[in-house]
């Protein structure tokens, strides 16, 4: 059995806008990693929430998360908490 | 027996959506697919998360090995291409076919679908050919899968300055640097080709519509995945 897709009725995001935001945090991300003066810690730090907070960008505005079904949503989020058991899980080998 | 044969319109608007996602079976096929790329990706990031926090000597200073410049203009190609993809998803949902189009009052021209997908071809293309000149000059100065090769401009510096280099774990770094980004180059490029057989088989022809372009919303999703997955790794490969 099918049903029809309903018609798109979100506002389009900003594409260039979001596109900006990627390129000014890439040059962050250089930046912070090679001129910037800041403890190796809080450098790790601070990347990983660039990085993250990019590709959430990507993944919410050009993939369109935001405007989607959770029940879609959960499809791709899922396999998120596997991946980081699976890592933490193993990381804890080496701590023991 | 006879066999009728007859014309189905396989681009006939609406499409169907599937009742429990919502969704057209297309769109929720490659969501999955990018669910269980995920994973894949997550096996080969978590592997280096691991190895790398569990060897005991220091791994190669961001910078010192590899060129971080040119993937840095590398990166910036990735997420133009990200951008000429949504905007050709974007130009197709309106409707516009074409490739330039004059709009009166303004010097630049509009955009259409066969000229932001073009776009997306063509920086996905220069993406893999950066990729694979990056490979030839790395491995010209002696970065392999299986480290430093003896004898090369990199075995020497290693030699002299052993904590830069990350000399003892040379091995380690090689492989899980060819793997990780070689995996990646080679999603880019099935990207790329998929792209070119919709350009000239639905694309120029133009057989998407308005009210059908199932084709470039599923590649577009393919594509920002991609995009999504270097914006990872070139973080934790190369800048950290």
């Amino acid at each position: 059995m099918t049903t029809t897709t309903p018609a798109t009725t979100h506002v389009r995001p900003n594409y260039i806008r979001i596109w900006l935001y990627l390129f000014v945090m890439t040059v962050a991300e250089v930046l912070l990693a090679f001129e910037l003066p800041v403890s190796q810690n809080l450098k790790l730090i601070l990347l990983l929430i660039l990085a993250i907070w990019k590709a959430m960008l990507v993944a919410l505005f050009f993939m369109h998360l935001k405007f989607e079904r959770w029940r879609l949503r959960l499809i791709f989020i899922v396999p998120i908490p596997l991946a980081i058991i699976l890592v933490t899980t193993v990381i804890m080998e080496h701590v023991r | 027996m006879s066999h009728a044969t007859h014309t189905v319109d396989v681009m006939r608007p609406p499409f169907p959506a599937e009742p429990g996602s919502g969704v057209y079976s297309n769109k929720l096929g490659m969501w999955v697919f990018l669910a269980s790329d995920v994973m894949f990706f997550t096996a080969l990031i978590g592997s280096y998360i691991i190895l790398r926090f569990g060897v005991s000597g220091p791994w190669a200073r961001p910078g010192a090995v590899l060129n971080v410049p040119l993937t840095g203009i590398n990166t910036f190609l990735l997420i133009c291409s990200s951008v000429s993809m949504v905007k050709a998803y974007a130009a197709i949902a309106d409707g516009k076919k074409y490739f330039l189009r004059k709009v009166p009052g303004q010097t630049l021209q509009d955009g259409g679908l066969k000229f932001w997908l073009l776009v997306t071809i063509i920086c996905g293309a220069a993406f893999v050919g950066v990729q694979v000149f990056e490979y030839i000059k790395l491995v010209g100065h002696g970065f392999t899968p299986a480290g430093y090769r003896e004898g090369s401009l990199l075995a020497e510096h290693a030699v002299a300055d052993p904590v830069k280099y990350g000399a003892g774990v040379a091995g380690l770094y090689g492989s899980t640097f060819f793997t990780m980004t070689g995996f990646h180059g080679f999603h880019v490029t099935c990207g790329v080709i998929s792209m070119l057989y919709l350009y000239f088989t639905k694309v120029l022809p133009e057989k998407y519509s308005a009210q059908d372009y199932r084709g470039i919303e599923v590649i577009g999703l393919y594509w920002h995945f991609v995009d999504l997955v270097w914006i990872i790794l070139f973080t934790i490969v190369y800048l950290i």
